[in-house]
């Protein structure tokens, strides 16, 4: 990464405008075996934060999407004329914009959903994958391949977050995709303004068999998402030992 | 007194890290030897400490409407801040560069991704949020980034004698490190609430 003013005259010669076998990998490899969240540990932050619903989380997934292909390739197509002394502030202009770009979209056209994640937008600036891709791989390598690396890191991240926030929600409200179109109470006492699937309060039917349920309320602290995300860690590794680090 | 008080607020009940788990991604990531943990967290509490001072002074004489312009420039808080601690950032880049080029490498992508550590900015928000004053940021950037250093420090030495443990394979290394933060961050909130003022006696 340190380098990159220099590496950039010794590159070969390529077509600007392929999809093969790499540029495939570029989409593929970060959303497993080289995920952002749980290989190359970028952006846990906002993985704790947002991911307490999975309908904010999938917002929120769209966005580090967006933000993480542009950016990789407005990088890359200034990565020669970046000097190295001022890189980190030119990175963070470029996020910083795109984010703007993301907040003003969502406000014009999705009033009710830029309500509910308006701080976390703003934090996508200080989502470490953004500049992690943008030093490791957009500061080195050609446009097109950069942008399609910003993409698959993006939906890597997504992938995560979504799964989590599926058992944070439905372990700690009862409750799946709240604030979409797509609602569902799952699991809960009915009350007058919502009514369960299982209704824990029920006298008698299915639901009566349930009255022992409780939401649990760790699932809703930040802690819950380190358990999550280190389970997830444990399935992904004894399924492939190859990404086992000795450490 | 408000200035001890302060410090250790920030370092321990309302650690960074353990507490509002900001931060995390270089906290997990660089925690594998006591070493490297050391520098990172050295890196982490001078750059808290110098952008604290100096975003307040932002805040207080260039944003606010009683600052130089006049005008209410509330809106333009996130860029600058940004660009305070990514100048800062740069500059430790460099000296570490210089001073520890061992250090340099260990720390890889790292070091110039505190920049983008949530606990920085988060940081200096808070002091915009809670209305300190001068010398309390100062004492709040000295405490939390003394606070981040200590529980990256704990989390490193943790691992090192994980070393000798029997996890299973799949969990060593980095799943651990994310159940034993988890575990920590339960711990600390038991501490959440203590008043330092009370038993300061005022």
């Amino acid at each position: 990464m340190a380098e990159t003013a220099t590496s950039g005259v010794v590159e070969v010669k390529e077509p600007s405008f392929p999809f093969g076998k790499k540029e495939k990998q570029l989409i593929t490899d970060p959303l497993m075996d080289n995920n952002p969240v749980t290989i190359q540990v970028l952006g846990i932050c906002s993985a704790l934060a947002v991911t307490t619903q999975v309908f904010p989380s999938f917002v929120m997934s769209i966005a580090v999407v967006f933000v993480c292909a542009f950016s990789s390739l407005f990088t890359s197509l200034l990565r020669n004329n970046i000097p190295k002394q001022v890189r980190m502030i030119v990175q963070l202009v470029i996020i910083a914009s795109l984010v703007t770009v993301v907040e003003l979209v969502l406000k014009a056209f999705s009033f009710e959903v830029y309500k509910q994640l308006s701080v976390f937008i703003g934090l996508i600036i200080t989502n470490c994958i953004v500049m992690g891709r943008l030093e490791a791989f957009a500061m080195a390598n050609r446009p097109w391949r950069s942008f399609l690396d910003g993409i698959g890191n993006g939906l890597g991240y997504g992938l995560i977050l979504l799964m989590v926030a599926f058992f944070r929600e439905l372990f700690g409200k009862g409750t799946l995709f709240v604030g979409s179109p797509a609602e569902m109470f799952i699991i809960g006492a009915n009350n007058a303004t919502t009514s369960y699937w299982i209704n824990t309060a029920a006298e008698s039917g299915f639901g009566s068999y349930f009255s022992w349920y409780a939401n649990n309320n760790l699932m809703v602290l930040p802690a819950a998402a380190m358990f999550i995300i280190g389970i997830f860690i444990w399935w992904q590794r004894s399924k492939n030992p190859k990404l086992v680090d000795i450490s | 007194m408000e200035f001890f008080n302060v410090f250790i607020k920030s370092a321990f009940i309302e650690n960074m890290v353990l507490a509002y788990f900001l931060g995390m991604c270089s906290f997990l990531a660089v925690s594998k030897t006591v070493k490297t943990a050391f520098g990172l967290g050295l890196a982490v509490i001078f750059v808290l400490a110098v952008t604290m001072p100096i975003n307040w002074l932002i805040n207080e004489y260039l944003l606010g409407e009683t600052g130089i312009f006049g005008t209410d420039l509330t809106f333009l808080r996130f860029i600058l801040f940004i660009a305070v601690i990514a100048s800062m950032v740069q500059l430790v880049e460099m000296i570490v560069e210089k001073v520890s080029p061992s250090l340099y490498n260990s720390l890889g992508i790292f070091l110039p991704l505190i920049t983008v550590n949530c606990a920085i900015l988060g940081g200096s928000l808070f002091m915009v949020s809670r209305e300190y004053n001068l010398s309390e940021s100062v004492a709040f950037g000295l405490g939390g980034g003394f606070g981040w250093f200590l529980a990256i420090i704990a989390l490193a030495a943790i691992r090192e004698k994980l070393k000798y443990s029997n996890v299973p394979p799949a969990l060593r290394g980095l799943g651990m490190a994310f159940i034993l933060t988890g575990l920590m961050g339960m711990a600390f909130m038991s501490l959440m609430g203590i008043d330092p003022t009370v038993y300061a006696g005022n």
